[in-house]
């Protein structure tokens, strides 16, 4: 096992799937000569060249639009969008195009597309560049919407998504490229559609994902300490759900807290709650809580985010509660 | 122009240049975080442009945007203020070095969403048009943006429904690290007007004057014709595209050479030439500046931070 940054893990998925299938390339703004916003793609360009990845204009909609395009005729493109809030202006193309393109012609086309993109708040950028508007984009069937926690299943997952013959939405966290992990030696893949426990734990269950996994992972250890043992479930795919672990577990604490970075309202925690109530409901304890942004746009003013972003104390607060 | 709008458009310039450098070095001290887009070298850009409207003519620019806010009239004090993310700054510390407006100076914002502030200047003149008024919106935003088809569906609808709208590209050479010959079909961004019809022109925009002169010519044109004109100023960015550039996409010598070309020394070099303004003038105004600048400063650490119910407030009007 090697320890690698979250940047290191991409960029690693990246070139291995580049260097296995020359029909795979890169397209975005800033990817080549400038090495990526996020130094992601830093070197590739040298590496591949202009034709393996191409620095677009800014044109949201002539990159996802063009990738769809691309993808249709049998290439593998991987696009870029600098940052989530950037796919708002592609909107048409993410969710009213490619996620419907294979069904609507009765599966005669294949959209093996992937669109990578980072999101997320904290970095006090404001409140268009700084959402995390998952839930947005998990809403429209036939899109696969992945977003890992971990380099490991950043690295097994963005590969996966490379060989996916459906459109991947792959979303990164604008602050954990330099979290660290250990990703196994060699060849290997991560199925994209399986959460996973990623701690044990009995007496409550977290249901998270990306960022709030970071977050969630740092409350368990807190509450270890006061001798309160959680298990965190991972959900890593937000379509398709996988909520096997996630009842499995629930089934045996009994209380569940679900940790989201976006909005609380129509989001990734109002899915999984009513999934519990509707599947488990006999198991619910206690009411089960929301833990997610306060319902505003972000603010620039740092006291203001952060206060507006979830936090590991109310992720420790939330616990307490359901436990009460 | 006057002897003493020449000085002034003069003190503009520095002004912003002090403003900014000073905003480097609290950026540097973390005073100021998210995104900062200096504007250095292309000061003479916005002050020879502003000069040029009316007091009721609106301005909407994008995120580099703090030359055009004191342009605007919009104080140094606060402008510190809002990067340092304070009650005090004209946005409240909510917006930030990007999304800095004040609607008594018709200055309509900063915005961040490259070219996505193109339609809504549409949208102004629409509403002008509609309300009978023969306001006119100058808008203004970079090379980069022109390759977006905001751009285009704004420019389009502003000839078609004859809009006043002065459209004002700003080619600064890149767009982050991609140069226009990378991005853009033709170099010239004044053609891109050609498709819609539309009048337009070009204007050396490292001096001030030109500026002013091509954009008065502009503003009269869309006045009098009720009809958009596209006018693009061709200028340079000194520093990096926001803090904590590589610049690894230029050479060295390339910002150097522009660098020669420097607006303020220029104008400078120009006042005293034509013997506008004595030497004393010119460094009483930097002296003016530099006072004005700590001022500044002083106004904005010691302003207070936004109260915590502020992230509730300002969500909905009503
Ligand atoms: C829709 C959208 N795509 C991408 C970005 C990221 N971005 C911010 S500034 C910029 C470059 C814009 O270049 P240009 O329009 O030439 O303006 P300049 O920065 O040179 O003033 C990019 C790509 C964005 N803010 N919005
Ligand atoms: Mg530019």
């Amino acid at each position: 096992m090697a320890k690698i940054t979250m940047r290191e893990a991409i960029s690693q998925a990246l070139m291995e799937e580049m260097d296995r299938d020359p029909a795979v390339f890169i397209m975005g703004e800033e990817v080549g000569v400038w090495g990526g916003t996020y130094a992601v793609t830093k070197g590739f360009f040298d590496k591949y060249g202009a034709k393996r990845v191409k620095d677009t204009p800014i044109a949201e909609n002539a990159i996802i639009g063009g990738a769809i395009g691309a993808a249709m005729v049998g290439q593998r493109p991987v696009a870029e969008l600098m940052t989530i809030n950037f796919g708002f202006s592609a909107m048409d193309y993410i969710v009213n195009q490619a996620p419907k393109l294979h069904y609507m012609f009765g599966g005669q086309f294949k959209v093996p597309l992937v669109i990578r993109a980072v999101g997320g708040g904290g970095r006090q950028l404001g409140a268009t560049h700084s959402q995390t508007p998952d839930a947005v984009f998990a809403h429209f069937p036939g899109l696969k919407v992945v977003s890992p926690g971990t380099p490991e299943d950043a690295k097994g997952l963005l590969k996966s998504a490379i060989r996916s013959d459906d459109p991947v939405l792959f979303l990164e966290h604008a602050t954990m490229y330099q979290v660290r992990g250990e990703v196994p030696e060699g060849e290997y893949t991560i199925p994209i559609g399986k959460s996973k426990v990623q701690r044990v734990g009995k007496d409550v269950t977290i249901v998270t994902y990306c960022k709030g996994l970071e977050l969630s992972m740092k409350a368990a250890e807190e509450l270890s300490k006061e001798g309160i043992e959680v298990e965190v479930v991972d959900l890593r795919t937000l379509r398709p759900l996988d909520m096997e672990p996630v009842l499995e577990s629930f089934k045996k604490t009994n209380r569940a807290v679900v940790v989201e970075e976006g909005w609380k309202s129509y989001g990734v925690g109002s899915e999984i709650v009513s999934r519990i109530y509707e599947e488990a409901f006999d198991y619910v304890d206690a009411p089960i809580i929301r833990v997610a942004q306060k319902e505003v746009p972000l603010p620039y003013n740092r006291t203001l985010e952060q206060a507006a972003l979830p936090q590991v104390a109310d992720i420790v607060a939330a616990v307490k509660e359901v436990l009460k | 122009m006057k002897k003493e709008q020449q000085i002034d458009l003069y003190y503009q310039m520095v002004l912003i240049r002090r403003v900014e450098e000073r905003g480097a070095e609290l950026y540097q001290a973390g005073k100021i975080g998210g995104f900062m887009h200096l504007y250095i070298g292309q000061e003479a850009v916005s002050t020879g442009l502003i000069a040029a409207r009316e007091p009721r003519d609106r301005v909407i620019t994008a995120y580099r945007d703090h030359g055009v806010a004191l342009n605007c009239g919009i104080s140094a004090n606060e402008v510190m203020a809002e990067l340092l993310g304070k009650a005090t700054g004209m946005s409240k510390g909510k917006g930030g070095s990007m999304h800095m407006a004040d609607t008594s100076k018709n200055m309509w914002g900063g915005h961040a969403i490259v070219g996505g502030h193109l339609p809504i200047a549409s949208g102004f003149a629409i509403g002008d048009q509609y309300a009978g008024n023969d306001n006119i919106t100058i808008c203004m935003f970079g090379d980069g943006a022109t390759n977006i088809g905001y751009f285009h569906e704004a420019l389009n609808i502003a000839k078609t429904w004859g809009l006043r709208v002065l459209w004002v590209c700003e080619n600064n050479q890149y767009g982050m690290g991609t140069s226009v010959d990378r991005a853009s079909a033709v170099t010239e961004i004044r053609q891109k007007a050609e498709g819609y019809g539309m009048k337009n022109g070009q204007v050396d925009g490292m001096d001030v004057l030109k500026v002013y002169d091509a954009a008065k010519e502009a503003l009269e044109f869309v006045r009098t014709n009720s009809q958009p004109y596209l006018l693009e100023i061709d200028t340079y960015r000194f520093r990096g595209h926001s803090m904590g550039d590589p610049e690894r996409y230029r050479k060295a010598e390339e910002v150097k050479k522009w660098q020669e070309n420097d607006p303020i020394g220029i104008f400078n070099k120009y006042l005293l030439d034509k013997k506008i303004a004595t030497r004393k003038t010119l460094d009483d105004i930097e002296a003016q500046v530099e006072e004005e600048v700590i001022k500044a400063v002083e106004f904005a650490e010691a302003s207070p931070e936004p109260a915590p119910e502020e992230l509730y407030t300002d969500i909905f009007a009503d």
